[in-house]
C-alpha cells in the first residue's frame, strides 16, 4: 500500500479496466462487449465452457490477443498500437499458460533470470538470488540448475509461476494452469497459488477447479459465447446463480 | 512343440540373433569378393595395356598453364602442383560460397517469416525462383548471360576509376604492403582479437549486470581505428594501392576477379541460399508458439524473442539440413568444369588425367579430397549441433 501511495498511485481505483471490448477471429465473434473493472489485490476466477472467450479475455489483457474494439487499461496504461505500452504492460503482468511454457534450452535458474536481466536490467547476480527466494517459495530450490525437461509437469508449473514472480508483477494472469497436468500434481500448484493469493497478489484465474475458486476467489466470472453471462461472489455464485446457462454449467461440472 | 526336440541347425536359424550373424557374414563375404574381383580385374586390365600405375606421376613438370592459381605456378611446375593448385581453387570458391549462401539464407529465412507483406513475399519469390533452377543453368546465367556480355577492357564500367568491370572480370585496387604496413595489418588483426575477446566479455558483463560495458561501442571503434593508425604513424607506414590500368587490351595491376570465380561464386552462393531460407523457416517455424508467446509475456522486445528464445531451439533443427546444405554446396562447386573455373575437378581431373592417363589414381585422390573436406565439415557440425541440443529426462 505504501509503494502505492508513493508512487501516487489511487489503491481503490480499478487497476485492469476493460471498456466495451469487442474481438473477432474473421467473421467469429469471440469477445462481445466486455465490461470488467478489476481494483488491486482483487483475485477473479474466470469460468464456462470451452471457446466461451475466457482464454482470449486474459490473452487480451498482455496483448498477447489484440482487441478490435473498445478499451483496455492496466495499471494506468492504454493498450493500444504504441509497441511501448504493450511492453510496459507485459513487464507488469505476469502470465502462467496451460502447457509452462518454460525455455527448454535454459535452466530453471535461467528460465527465471532471463527477463529480469535482459528487460529490467538486474545484475545477474541480483537476479539469481531473487530467483532463489521464488525458487524456495514454490518449494523446489534444489532443481535450480535441471532443464525443464528434467521436470515433473507439476515442477515445471511451479517454476513457470516463480518465473513470472521474478519480475515482480502487479498482476498475474494464470491461463488454465492445471489443466495440462496429472491429478496428483495439481494440489502441489494449487497450494502455490493459494499462497500468493494470501500474500495479496491481484489474480486473474481461467480454471475449472472449484474448489479453489471457492477458497481464494472474491469474485467469480462464467462466460458463455463471448459474453460475460453471470458475476457474483463465490457464494451468490455458487449457491443462486441468476443465468440458468450458470446454473446448467455448474451442474455439468459439480454432479460429480 | 519343444525346441530342444528340433535339430541344432533348425534351431539356430529360428534364433533371431544367430540368424543375424549369419547374414551379416554373408554380406561381409560378398562385399570383400566384389572388391576383390574389382581390384584385381582394373590391375591386370591396366598391366595387359601396359599402364603403369603408382604416384610418380605427381613430380613430373605439368606443362600447362592455369588461369587462377592462389599458390605460385607455371608450366615448368609439376602435377603434384596442379594437385595443389586445383584443391585451393574449390576450396576458396567453397568458403566464399558457404560464408555468402549462410548469410543470404538467413536473412531470406527470416524475412520470409516476417510480418511485412512485401518483404516475405519478396523472399518467397527469390527462394521458390532460384531452388527450381538447374545449378548448372545458372552458373551459364552468370558465366554468360551476366559476365559474358560485359564491354571489352576498353569500355569497362568504372567506378570511381579504380574498380572496373568488364568481359575479362572485375579489377579491384590491391594495396602493395611495405614492412610499415605489414606491421599496421598485424596490428589490426591483433586488435580485432582484442575486439572479440571485449565482445565476449561485454556479453558475460551484460549477463552479470545486466547492462554492457560503458561506452563499449567507442571503446571498440578506437581500439580498431586508433591503434592501428599510431602504428602507422610510429613505422611511418606508406599505404599504396595498385589500381588497375589499362595496358594494350587489358588491365593490369591489382586484384582481379575472373569472371569463372564470380560466376560460380554468385550461382553456389544464390542457388543454396534459397534451400538455407527453407531450413531457417522450417528451423523457426518449428519452435512452439507457446515459446514466443512465454517470452513476449515477460516483457521481452521481439527481437530478443528472436534471439534469446527462438533461434536458439530453432538452431537444434536448422543444423542437420545445415550440414547438407554445405556439402552440397561443396560438391556442386565441382560443375566449375563446365565454365572453365579451375577447380579440383578441372585441373587434377580433368586436364591432368588427360594428360598422365593415370586415371585410377587421379580419380581416387580426387575422390579422396572430396571426402576428407565433407567429413570434416560434418564433423564440425555434429560437434556443434551435439553443443546445442537440449537435455531431456
Amino acid at each position: 500500500m505504501e509503494k502505492m501511495v508513493r508512487e501516487g498511485k489511487d489503491p481503490t481505483s480499478p487497476v485492469i479496466k476493460l471498456n466495451g471490448v469487442n474481438k473477432w477471429y474473421g467473421s467469429f465473434h469471440v469477445l462481445r462487449d466486455i465490461n470488467l473493472d478489476v481494483v488491486r489485490g482483487e483475485k477473479i476466477v474466470i469460468c464456462g465452457p470451452s471457446g466461451s472467450g475466457k482464454s482470449t479475455l486474459i490473452r487480451c489483457i498482455n496483448a498477447l490477443e489484440e482487441h478490435q474494439e473498445g478499451q483496455i487499461i492496466v495499471d494506468g496504461t492504454e493498450l493500444n498500437r504504441d509497441l511501448k505500452n504493450i511492453e510496459k504492460v507485459r513487464r507488469e503482468v505476469g502470465m502462467v499458460f496451460q502447457q509452462f511454457n518454460l525455455f527448454p534450452h535454459l535452466t530453471v535458474l535461467e528460465n527465471c533470470t532471463l527477463a529480469p536481466v535482459w528487460v529490467r536490467k538486474t545484475a545477474k547476480k541480483e537476479a539469481e538470488k531473487t530467483a532463489m527466494e521464488y525458487l524456495e517459495r514454490v518449494r523446489i530450490p534444489d532443481q535450480a540448475d535441471k532443464f525443464p525437461g528434467q521436470l515433473s509437469g507439476g515442477q515445471q508449473q511451479r517454476v513457470a509461476i516463480a518465473r513470472s514472480l521474478c519480475m515482480n508483477p502487479e498482476i498475474m494472469l494464470f491461463d488454465e494452469p492445471t489443466s495440462a497436468l496429472d491429478p496428483e500434481m495439481i494440489k502441489e500448484v494449487l497450494d502455490v497459488m493459494v499462497e500468493l493469493a494470501n500474500e495479496g497478489m491481484t489474480m486473474i484465474c481461467v480454471t475449472h477447479e472449484m474448489g479453489f475458486a471457492k477458497t481464494v476467489a472474491d469474485r467469480m466470472i462464467f462466460m458463455d459465447q463471448g459474453q460475460i453471462v453471470e458475476e457474483a461472489t463465490p457464494d451468490i455464485f455458487f449457491n443462486s446463480p441468476e443465468s440458468e446457462r450458470t446454473k446448467e454449467f455448474l451442474g455439468q461440472i459439480l454432479s460429480h | 512343440m519343444d525346441n530342444k526336440r528340433q535339430p541344432m541347425l533348425v534351431r539356430l536359424w529360428r534364433d533371431p540373433v544367430w540368424r543375424a550373424i549369419f547374414f551379416q557374414v554373408l554380406l561381409i563375404l560378398a562385399v570383400v569378393a566384389m572388391v576383390g574381383w574389382v581390384v584385381n580385374n582394373t590391375l591386370s586390365n591396366l598391366e595387359q595395356r601396359g599402364i603403369s600405375t603408382g604416384f610418380d606421376f605427381l613430380s613430373q613438370s605439368a606443362g600447362f598453364g592455369i588461369i587462377q592459381t592462389l599458390v605460385e605456378y607455371d608450366e615448368s611446375h609439376s602435377f603434384g602442383r596442379t594437385f595443389l593448385v586445383g584443391l585451393l581453387n574449390t576450396l576458396l570458391v567453397s568458403f566464399l560460397g558457404v560464408i555468402f549462401a549462410t548469410v543470404l539464407g538467413f536473412l531470406m529465412g527470416v524475412a520470409r517469416l516476417s510480418s511485412n507483406w512485401m518483404l516475405s513475399k519478396l523472399a518467397s519469390v527469390y527462394i521458390e525462383i532460384f531452388r527450381n533452377i538447374p545449378l548448372l543453368l545458372q552458373i551459364f546465367f552468370w558465366y554468360f548471360a551476366v559476365l559474358g556480355i560485359l564491354p571489352s577492357p576498353r569500355q569497362s564500367f568504372s567506378l570511381f576509376d579504380a574498380i572496373f568491370l568488364n568481359v575479362r572480370g572485375i579489377s579491384l585496387p590491391w594495396p602493395i604492403l611495405d614492412s610499415g604496413m605489414v606491421m599496421v595489418a598485424w596490428t589490426l588483426l591483433a586488435c580485432c582479437v582484442a575486439v572479440l575477446v571485449l565482445i565476449f566479455f561485454n556479453k558475460q558483463h551484460r549477463k552479470n549486470t545486466g547492462r554492457p560495458v560503458p561506452y563499449i561501442k567507442a571503446i571498440m571503434v578506437s581500439i580498431v581505428v586508433l591503434i592501428p593508425m599510431m602504428t602507422g604513424f610510429l613505422a611511418d607506414a606508406r599505404l599504396q594501392w595498385e589500381i588497375p590500368a589499362l595496358r594494350g587490351f587489358n588491365f593490369s595491376g591489382g586484384l582481379v576477379v575472373l569472371p569463372e570465380l564470380a560466376a560460380l561464386w554468385f550461382a553456389l552462393t544464390i542457388y543454396t541460399a534459397a534451400f538455407i531460407a527453407e531450413v531457417v523457416r522450417s528451423g523457426i517455424e518449428s519452435v512452439n508458439k507457446g515459446q514466443k508467446e512465454a517470452a513476449a509475456a515477460l516483457g521481452l522486445k521481439p527481437r530478443r524473442v528472436l534471439s534469446l528464445v527462438v533461434i536458439p531451439q530453432a538452431m537444434r533443427v536448422i543444423i542437420p539440413p545445415l550440414t547438407n546444405q554445405y556439402l552440397n554446396l561443396i560438391k556442386n562447386s565441382s560443375l566449375a568444369t563446365a565454365i572453365g573455373y579451375p577447380d579440383l575437378v578441372s585441373v587434377f581431373a580433368g586436364t591432368t588425367l588427360n594428360q598422365t592417363g593415370q586415371a585410377v589414381e587421379v580419380i581416387a585422390m580426387t575422390m579422396a579430397v572430396y571426402l576428407t573436406i565433407s567429413l570434416t565439415v560434418s564433423v564440425l557440425m555434429n560437434l556443434y549441433n551435439r553443443w546445442v541440443s537440449l537435455v531431456e529426462r
